[in-house]
């Protein structure tokens, strides 16, 4: 895999998750702003994996599971919080 | 950076001498997962309305995350079970929480945009009120 091509991947990645992030500092309800940060993170799982490739290192991909396991459990949480429930 | 690489040919060349055929299938791979997420991220900023935003979020980032994970996998042959594991993983509890958020904004009374054509979750409380 080409230097040239990993930078691209990751610049596109970068782009993504940065209009994401203006949508969580804009968003009017709180459910907008929880929906953006379900999406930086799903998109940072896929980034975490590609990062393992690039320093070759594969405990990297522990990370990633975990930083999507801990994702989940926490957007469940919040959308728990909204419906009113607890 | 420098965007005149992209249709050189001499990268061509040199993207074809690599250590396989199959890390070519991966780098496309790869690359069409990565496509996939930018247009999740933008259709968060572009959309109107919560629920399309969750639509647009939820369907493209799964897409482009396996398909990412899958990538690597295939460059990497003995990561590929474990990429396969984080692919498995993200396509089981994307769905299941993107339904969690939208329940929950449907029921703190977040509103549909001035756009939408049906509401049937109103049209079923009204139902069932008769």
């Amino acid at each position: 895999m080409n230097d040239t091509i990993i930078i691209i991947y990751l610049g596109i990645i970068a782009g993504g998750i940065l209009l994401s992030l203006i949508r969580m500092f804009l968003g009017p309800t709180a459910a907008d702003r929880a929906v953006a940060v379900d999406t930086i993170t799903t998109t940072i799982v896929a980034l975490l994996v590609i990062l393992a490739f690039v320093f070759n290192r594969y405990i990297y991909l522990d990370v990633s599971l975990v930083y999507g396991l801990l994702s989940f459990v926490g957007l469940c949480a919040i959308a728990r919080f909204m419906e009113g429930g607890f | 950076m420098d965007f005149s690489l992209l249709w050189d040919y001499a990268l061509l060349q040199d993207l074809w001498k690599g250590d396989s055929d199959m890390e070519l299938v991966g780098v496309i791979v790869t690359g069409i997962g990565v496509v996939f997420l930018f247009l999740g991220n933008f259709g968060i900023l572009r959309l109107p309305d919560v629920y399309n935003r969750i639509q647009a979020g939820t369907k493209c980032t799964t897409f482009g995350t396996f398909f990412t994970t899958i990538g690597i996998g295939i460059i990497q042959p003995e990561w590929f079970w474990k990429c396969l594991l984080i692919a498995m993983f993200v396509l089981v509890t994307n769905p299941i929480s993107s339904h969690a958020i939208a329940r929950a904004s449907n029921k703190s009374g977040v509103s549909l945009c001035d756009r939408s054509v049906v509401d049937q979750t109103k049209e079923f409380e009204e139902r069932k009120e008769a």
